[in-house]
């Protein structure tokens, strides 16, 4: 019979928790860094201009059908043979970046295609220079719109971020793989980084939701 | 023998038959997910509370923790039940709980996008539960889940990539394996990419082919 055996899990805790610091702050990071590259591609691809639009929609496609994992791999090991040369930590967050960017293009697409032509017009109409019809009549309630689904691929990304151990950087689960080395506890030590995973998405959740509330508040009609 | 052989032909070969190991285990996961995600779905929608707390529980625990310590908690804890420990069926194992996880999500709301009338129709017309499900109720929600299901088909496809990391040799871990032999990372995982792209690929397309038919169907 198997005796469970925590007391190595709660000694190494320190480690832990300090993964799981680098794993909040990983995953923040490649959302905002990746935010800036969804809207801007996005905007590339609603543009209207061909050469831009196939570059975009070949970008997305690529990262969509392979593998996290493939992708961290050839940016860690192959990018190097191009001579640039990535620390675990820089690859781990330029992996998440482009990954995250990939699936938040499509989505922010689909919010800007949700904003009626109509109201572009009005903006014109009104005297409004493009990018203030971008920035308040485009943007603003097309972020709203796909806010629910803007932050459940960034729960997924958070979750997604584990798989950067493969290449040992810091996170949570690289600190799981050295504390189960040293301990042995490898049950014992990936139940609980499971649940701090858990507790981190619930967290974000929850974070989420405040933030809805204080940003979206104005009124929707009318 | 040299220490570092080029990548060529050969390596290539060895690397696109691994893909026949991502494809199985796919395919395993598939099916034993649609099986458990046709019972998580109906548990989630069942009258009975318990029922439904469970299969909500189920489904918040596997969409709320990563995949890859999932895939960890299955290979180590298949030690604890006494099983020997083996990459191939720990990865089939907590592939098939995690698509058992999503897909009953999943179908839950294909299920209940059925209008709420044709099941009190079916339930006037004096079918049970099994009938009235098996008649009624889920070839119509069938329908409205080929989409969605052929999209997370995709997903499930990738995540097969991170049984590598408990050393089952699919297509990455064969990567891994072929790169450490040749050293040339750029090829060996260009290539690995590639074959994931070519098989993922076409269902995403399909995927959204068919949401589109889909919604111009229904659009009144």
């Amino acid at each position: 019979m198997y005796t469970f055996n925590f007391a190595p899990v709660l000694a190494g805790m320190d480690q832990l928790l300090l993964g799981a610091w680098l794993t909040i702050q990983l995953s923040v990071a490649a959302m905002v860094v990746g935010l800036i590259v969804s809207v801007a591609c996005a905007a590339a691809k609603t543009s209207g201009i061909a050469p831009l639009r196939w570059t975009v929609d070949v970008y997305v496609e690529v990262i969509r059908n392979t593998p996290f994992l493939v992708q961290i791999f050839f940016i860690f090991f192959g990018l190097p043979s191009l001579g640039l040369r990535l620390t675990p930590n820089g690859a781990a967050l330029v992996a998440l970046v482009v990954n995250f960017g990939a699936y938040g293009t499509e989505i922010i697409r689909a919010g800007i295609e949700s904003i009626q032509r109509g109201q572009m017009e009005a903006g014109t109409a009104l005297g409004l220079s493009r990018l203030q019809i971008f920035r308040y009549i485009v943007m603003k309630p097309a972020l709203r719109t796909v806010y629910p689904a803007l932050t459940s691929q960034f729960i997924y990304l958070m979750l997604t971020s584990s798989v950067v151990s493969a290449i040992s950087a810091d996170d949570l689960a690289a600190a799981g793989n050295n504390l189960q080395s040293q301990t042995f506890a490898s049950f014992e030590v990936y139940i609980v980084i499971t649940l701090m995973y858990f507790a981190m998405s619930i967290g974000f959740s929850a974070i989420f939701a405040v933030i809805e509330k204080a940003a979206f508040q104005y009124p929707l009609s009318r | 023998m040299p220490l570092i052989r080029p990548f060529g032909l050969p390596e290539f070969w060895i690397i696109l038959m691994a893909a026949k190991w991502t494809i199985a285990l796919s395919a395993i996961a598939f099916a034993g997910g649609g099986l458990g995600g046709l019972i998580v779905a109906l548990a989630r929608i069942s009258d009975n509370r318990w029922l439904r707390g469970i299969a909500t529980a189920f489904i918040r625990l596997f969409q709320g923790t990563p995949l890859l310590m999932q895939l960890f908690l299955v290979f180590f804890g298949m030690n604890i039940l006494g099983l020997a420990i083996n990459p191939w069926i720990a990865a089939a194992a907590a592939l098939t709980l995690h698509a058992s996880a999503f897909l009953g999500e999943i179908w839950r709301g294909c299920i209940e996008a059925v209008p709420s009338g044709q099941r009190e129709a079916a339930t006037a017309l004096g079918l049970r539960y099994v009938n009235r499900m098996r008649y009624v109720v889920l070839p119509q929600a069938l329908r409205i889940a080929v989409a969605p299901t052929v999209g997370f088909l995709v997903q499930l496809i990738k995540g097969t990539s991170l049984a590598a990391i408990i050393g089952f040799t699919e297509l990455t871990r064969q990567g891994q394996i072929i790169n450490n032999a040749t050293f040339s990372p750029f090829m060996v995982f260009g290539t690995v990419a590639v074959i994931y792209f070519i098989l993922c690929w076409p269902l995403s397309v399909l995927a959204r082919r068919m949401e589109f038919r889909f919604s111009r169907s229904t659009a009144r």
